[in-house]
Order: C-alpha cells, then structure tokens, then sequence
C-alpha cells in the first residue's frame, strides 16, 4: 500500500465532515473517489496531503506514518495535489509556474529543470504559450497547467480534485487520455464528478457519503451497488 | 539580446551614470545624489520583502535603526573603527530581523502590518528609554576623526560618494541576482500565490523567515551606511515616519522592480527637497504627488514601463 488512512476524521465546530475514514489504495492503482457535493471528498484529500488538519486518525504513506507532517514535508516525499478551484501563479509566465513545480525537486540543476519543464509543456500540448501570463490562459489550459505543475513533480501519489470540472468535452477527453498514460507511472487519487471519466480510467473506486465510505468496488460493482444508486439518486445526482 | 544580457545592461548602465554624475552635476546635486543612493539601499531591501515576497511592513524603521545604532553606538560608545562597526551594524539587523521575523510570521495580512508597526514603535520606545546612552530624539554625531578608512575621510564629498555608490552597487546586483535565482523566484511564487507555493513542497514560512532576515540586513545595511557617511544617529530615524517612507518609494518607483526602489527614492527625495522650498505645505504637495502616481501609475514608474513597453525589465 502507497497510501493508507486510518480512522481519519474531520470535525468542523462539530459538523463531521469526515467520520472515521479507513482506506488503502495500492501502489500504481488509479482510484476514483465519487460522492455527492459536501460528501468530503476534498475534506478527504486535504487531510492526506496535509492541507486540512485531521481532527484524530492516521495517514501512512509509503510505509510511514505522515500525521504529523506538514503539507510541505508530504509533497517533497513525493505527493503532488491540484486544487478543486484551480490554483495557478496567474501572474507568472506558463513555464515559470511549471519550472516552479520542477524545481522544487530539481534544485539548482538548471538544465534538469528547463527539461523537465519542456517535457511537461510539450506533453500537455501547452508549448505555444509557454510564455503567455498564466492568469491570461483560459480557464481549462489553466487546469490544464495545474495538472502540468503536478506532473513537474513527478509524484509517486498524485491527487487530483474534480480535474474536470468545467472543462470542454474535447478537453475531457485529452483528460482521460492523458490520465491512461500516467497509469503506468505513478498512483493516482483522483475525484471526479463526471462519471464517464471515472468509468473510463479508474481501476478501482471509492464511494464517500456523509463524510463516511459508503461502498468500495471495481467499476462494475460500483455500477451496480444499491446503496451507492440510494446515494446520488437520494441527492439528486447522477 | 537575452533578458539577462539587457537586465545586466540597465544595472551596469545606471551604475556607471551614477559614476558619471559626480563629476558632471554641481556638488550640491551629487551631496544629495548620495544620500539618494543610501536611501535607496533601504528601499532596496524594503522592496525585497514587500515587492517580491508580498508582504508588506511597517515596521522597516526597526531595521534601519538597529544598522544605525548598530554602527553608531559601537563607535560612539566604545570607540570602534568603521569596519567593525559597520559588521556590528549588519548584526544587530540580522539579530532583530530574525527575531521579529520569527514573531510576526505567525500573522498575515493587516495583523501584520500592525504587529510589525508595533514592533518597530516598541523599538523606537526601547532608543527613547535608553536615552542615557543613544540620546534619544536629539541624538549623537558621530566624530569626523573617527569616521576614517584607510586614511580616507569618509564625510569628504568625493570619498562619501563613492562610498554610497559601491554599497549601492553591491546591493543592487546582488538583490538582482537573488531575484533570478531559485530563491527569489520562491519569493515571487509566495507572493502569487501562497497557497499553490505550499503546496508545491515548498517551506514557505522557512522562506519567508529568509526573505525578512535579508530584508532587515540589507535595510540595516543602509541604517549603518547612513550613520557612518552622514556622522549622525537619532531616534527620529526609528518612527513612524521613517518605516513609511520605504513603502512610499518603492509604491512610486515600482513595487518588485530592481531599479524601482533607487528611481521611486530620487523622485521622492527631489519632490520633498522641491516642494519643501516652496510651500509649509510640503507634505500637501507629496501627498497629492502620491495619489496620482497610484491612480495614473498604479504599477509605479518603473512598473509601468515594465507593463506598457520593457515586458523584459527585472
Ligand atoms: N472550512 C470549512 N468549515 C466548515 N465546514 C466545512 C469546511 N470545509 C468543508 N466543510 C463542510 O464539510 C463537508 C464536506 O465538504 P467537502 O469535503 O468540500 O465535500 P466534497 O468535496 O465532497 O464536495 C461539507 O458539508 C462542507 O460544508
Ligand atoms: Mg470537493
């Protein structure tokens, strides 16, 4: 197991957003989390990564135990996290806001860092304005970029928030293939809205509702769970 | 011509007009071309922390006062030459900086803003209570005999000058290079955006802490600088007053521009040099000068020379 929470709870001013959450996600899996709005999904991750502090329980990741860590010692053991409202350096040029992400790993290594960040451009399709302001970008090359910084890092977990959201259909579509061709390098926690993202690229997904797991299943199983049905169609979703 | 190439260019560039100036402009243009110069020091490094971390301070004057003190109370006092004296300077800014730094990097936003002025206003009180030895608000001048390197009279117009203008220029090409090193671009990344830098790996509160030590350095740096080719220290230099002015120079000449702090620092000094010889009213004259920079150059005067025409100035 990369990553494995155990009784992660979250609890703001006494509404529990989390309640007790145990999950385990094997190295190299893709993972869809799914769950209707104010599920605590972003709640969820954010307790991984170290954004949100956890109210009691425990996050291992990679063998250790990471709770107490701040965010920035879990991204440098190899986490990368894109935001569920796009978060980009807007007033930075495209390449520097991937530089940026390289070169947190890379150090003063300026050759690694300027390939690195030529390779990230190039396979998001984002070359050609590598030189454009970041917040002049519209909004879905700007998640694109997000996705592009996290790709910079070259994280062993990459977790992604609703990535996309908002995007063009065309734009999902790069999505998805973009997400079966980092697969095979790395583990990724990703929560999505739209369904036929998750169908297509997650190997393995987990249903959060009320801040609790409801179900965990293949894609299939998930598909055909009663309860998980109960769960959208009970919020209005689909 | 690469960015480096041509950012180099204006740095080596104003230098050497700088170098140029002394001997074409009347001496009373160069004795104030020099103070301009060790002001400039001080927005320099007030510029480093406010122009490119994002945060901004009003609490600098503590900075500047402890290089001041920090040099003038060591020759006053116990009668050190300047070299020593000037490192004595540069290490009560670090110990204060890193101090205070470590304090008010618990806050942000405006708590910052005031825990910094309080900081400073606590620092200024500290002088006033000491008054036995730093004289408070009257002061002490420091003696001409003392101030002397290597058999130069450092309150001689010439050596004074070149003397600003090599600490002027270290710290310009210095904080430029800093700037464009892994470094500063962590510093502009914070300052874009906080949160993505965080979580990006990146220690920010480590990083900040850093940028406020370097900052109150090289802002003490101009604190001793001052105190040592001008012979004189005070508490006035540790009001109010004197953490505003940094803020206001470096709003006028460009905020996270190298040559900002320096261009924002001469306009100002000329405008209060200017209108004070018109009008009781001087401060009038600033203050509405002020306004309408921030409404018609709301990047200030280099900034906006950055936006509408040199997309390349550091
Ligand atoms: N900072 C916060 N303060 C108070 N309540 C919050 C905060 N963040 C999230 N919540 C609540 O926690 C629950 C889970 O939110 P979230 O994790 O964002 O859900 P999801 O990502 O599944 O839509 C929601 O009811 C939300 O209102
Ligand atoms: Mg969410």
């Amino acid at each position: 197991m990369i990553l494995t929470t155990r009784g992660l709870t979250k609890a703001y001013a006494g509404v529990k957003a989390n309640t007790d959450v145990d999950f385990d996600l094997p190295a190299g899996q893709t993972r869809a989390i799914i769950g209707p709005n104010g599920a605590g999904k972003s709640t969820f991750v954010g307790m991984i990564c170290g954004r949100i502090p956890a109210t009691r329980g425990t996050v291992t990741f990679d063998g250790q135990d990471v709770t107490a860590l701040p965010a920035h010692k879990r991204i440098e053991r190899g986490m990368a996290y894109t935001f569920q409202i796009t978060s980009v350096f807007p007033g930075l040029p495209v390449r520097e806001n991937v530089a940026l992400a390289a070169r947190r790993r890379l150090g003063r290594n300026k050759a690694a860092v300027q390939d690195k960040t030529d390779e990230v451009l190039s396979r998001l399709n984002i070359s050609e304005r590598a030189d454009q302001m970041a917040g002049d970008l519209s909004y879905g090359h700007q998640r694109i970029l997000e996705i592009g910084m996290g790709l910079a890092q070259e994280p062993r977990l990459f977790i992604l928030d609703e990535p996309t959201q908002g995007l063009a259909e065309s734009e999902v579509e790069e999505f998805n293939t973009l997400i079966k061709t980092l697969d095979a390098e790395t583990t990724i926690l990703l929560i999505e809205h739209n369904m036929n993202v998750v169908m297509e690229v997650a190997e393995y997904i987990t249903v959060l509702d009320q801040g609790m797991v409801l179900a965990n299943g293949t894609p299939q199983e998930i598909r055909a769970n009663a309860a998980v049905q109960e769960a959208y169609l009970g919020s209005g979703h689909a | 011509m690469s960015d480096t190439h041509k950012s180099h260019g204006l740095h080596f560039g104003l230098i050497g007009l700088l170098a140029l100036a002394y001997f074409v402009l009347p001496a009373y243009h160069s004795g104030n071309l020099a103070s301009v110069m060790v002001i400039a020091i001080y927005a320099m490094g007030y510029n480093l922390l406010f122009g490119y971390t994002g945060l901004l301070s009003l609490g600098h004057a503590l900075f500047f006062s402890a290089g001041l003190y920090g040099l003038g109370l060591m020759m006053h006092l116990a009668d050190w030459t300047p070299l020593p004296a000037f490192a004595a300077g540069l290490i009560a800014a670090l110990v204060v900086s890193a101090v205070i730094g470590f304090l008010i990097l618990r806050t942000t936003g405006v708590a910052f803003m005031i825990v910094t002025l309080m900081f400073a206003q606590a620092g200024y009180l500290t002088i006033l209570y000491f008054g036995k030895y730093t004289r408070g608000d009257e002061g002490f001048a420091l003696q001409q005999a003392s101030r002397q390197i290597a058999g130069y009279d450092l309150s001689d117009p010439g050596v004074r000058y070149l003397c600003a203008l090599v600490l002027f220029s270290v710290t310009l090409l210095g904080l430029a290079y800093i700037i464009r090193a892994p470094f500063g671009r962590t510093l502009v990344a914070i300052r874009e955006n906080e949160e993505r830098a965080r979580m990006l790996g990146y220690n920010v509160t480590a990083i900040k802490l850093k940028a406020v030590i370097l900052s109150g350095v090289v802002s003490g740096a101009s604190g001793a600088t001052y105190a040592l080719l001008f012979g004189y220290a005070g508490a006035t230099f540790a009001t109010v007053q004197y953490s505003i002015f940094p803020l206001l120079w470096v709003l006028v000449g460009g905020a996270g521009t190298t040559v900002g702090p320096f261009v924002g620092a001469l306009f100002m000094f000329y405008l209060i040099d200017y209108a004070s010889g018109k009008t009781e009213a001087y401060l009038l004259v600033v203050g509405v000068t002020l306004v309408l920079v921030t409404l018609f150059l709301p990047h200030g005067i280099a900034g906006t020379i950055r936006t509408r025409f040199l997309r390349w100035l550091p």
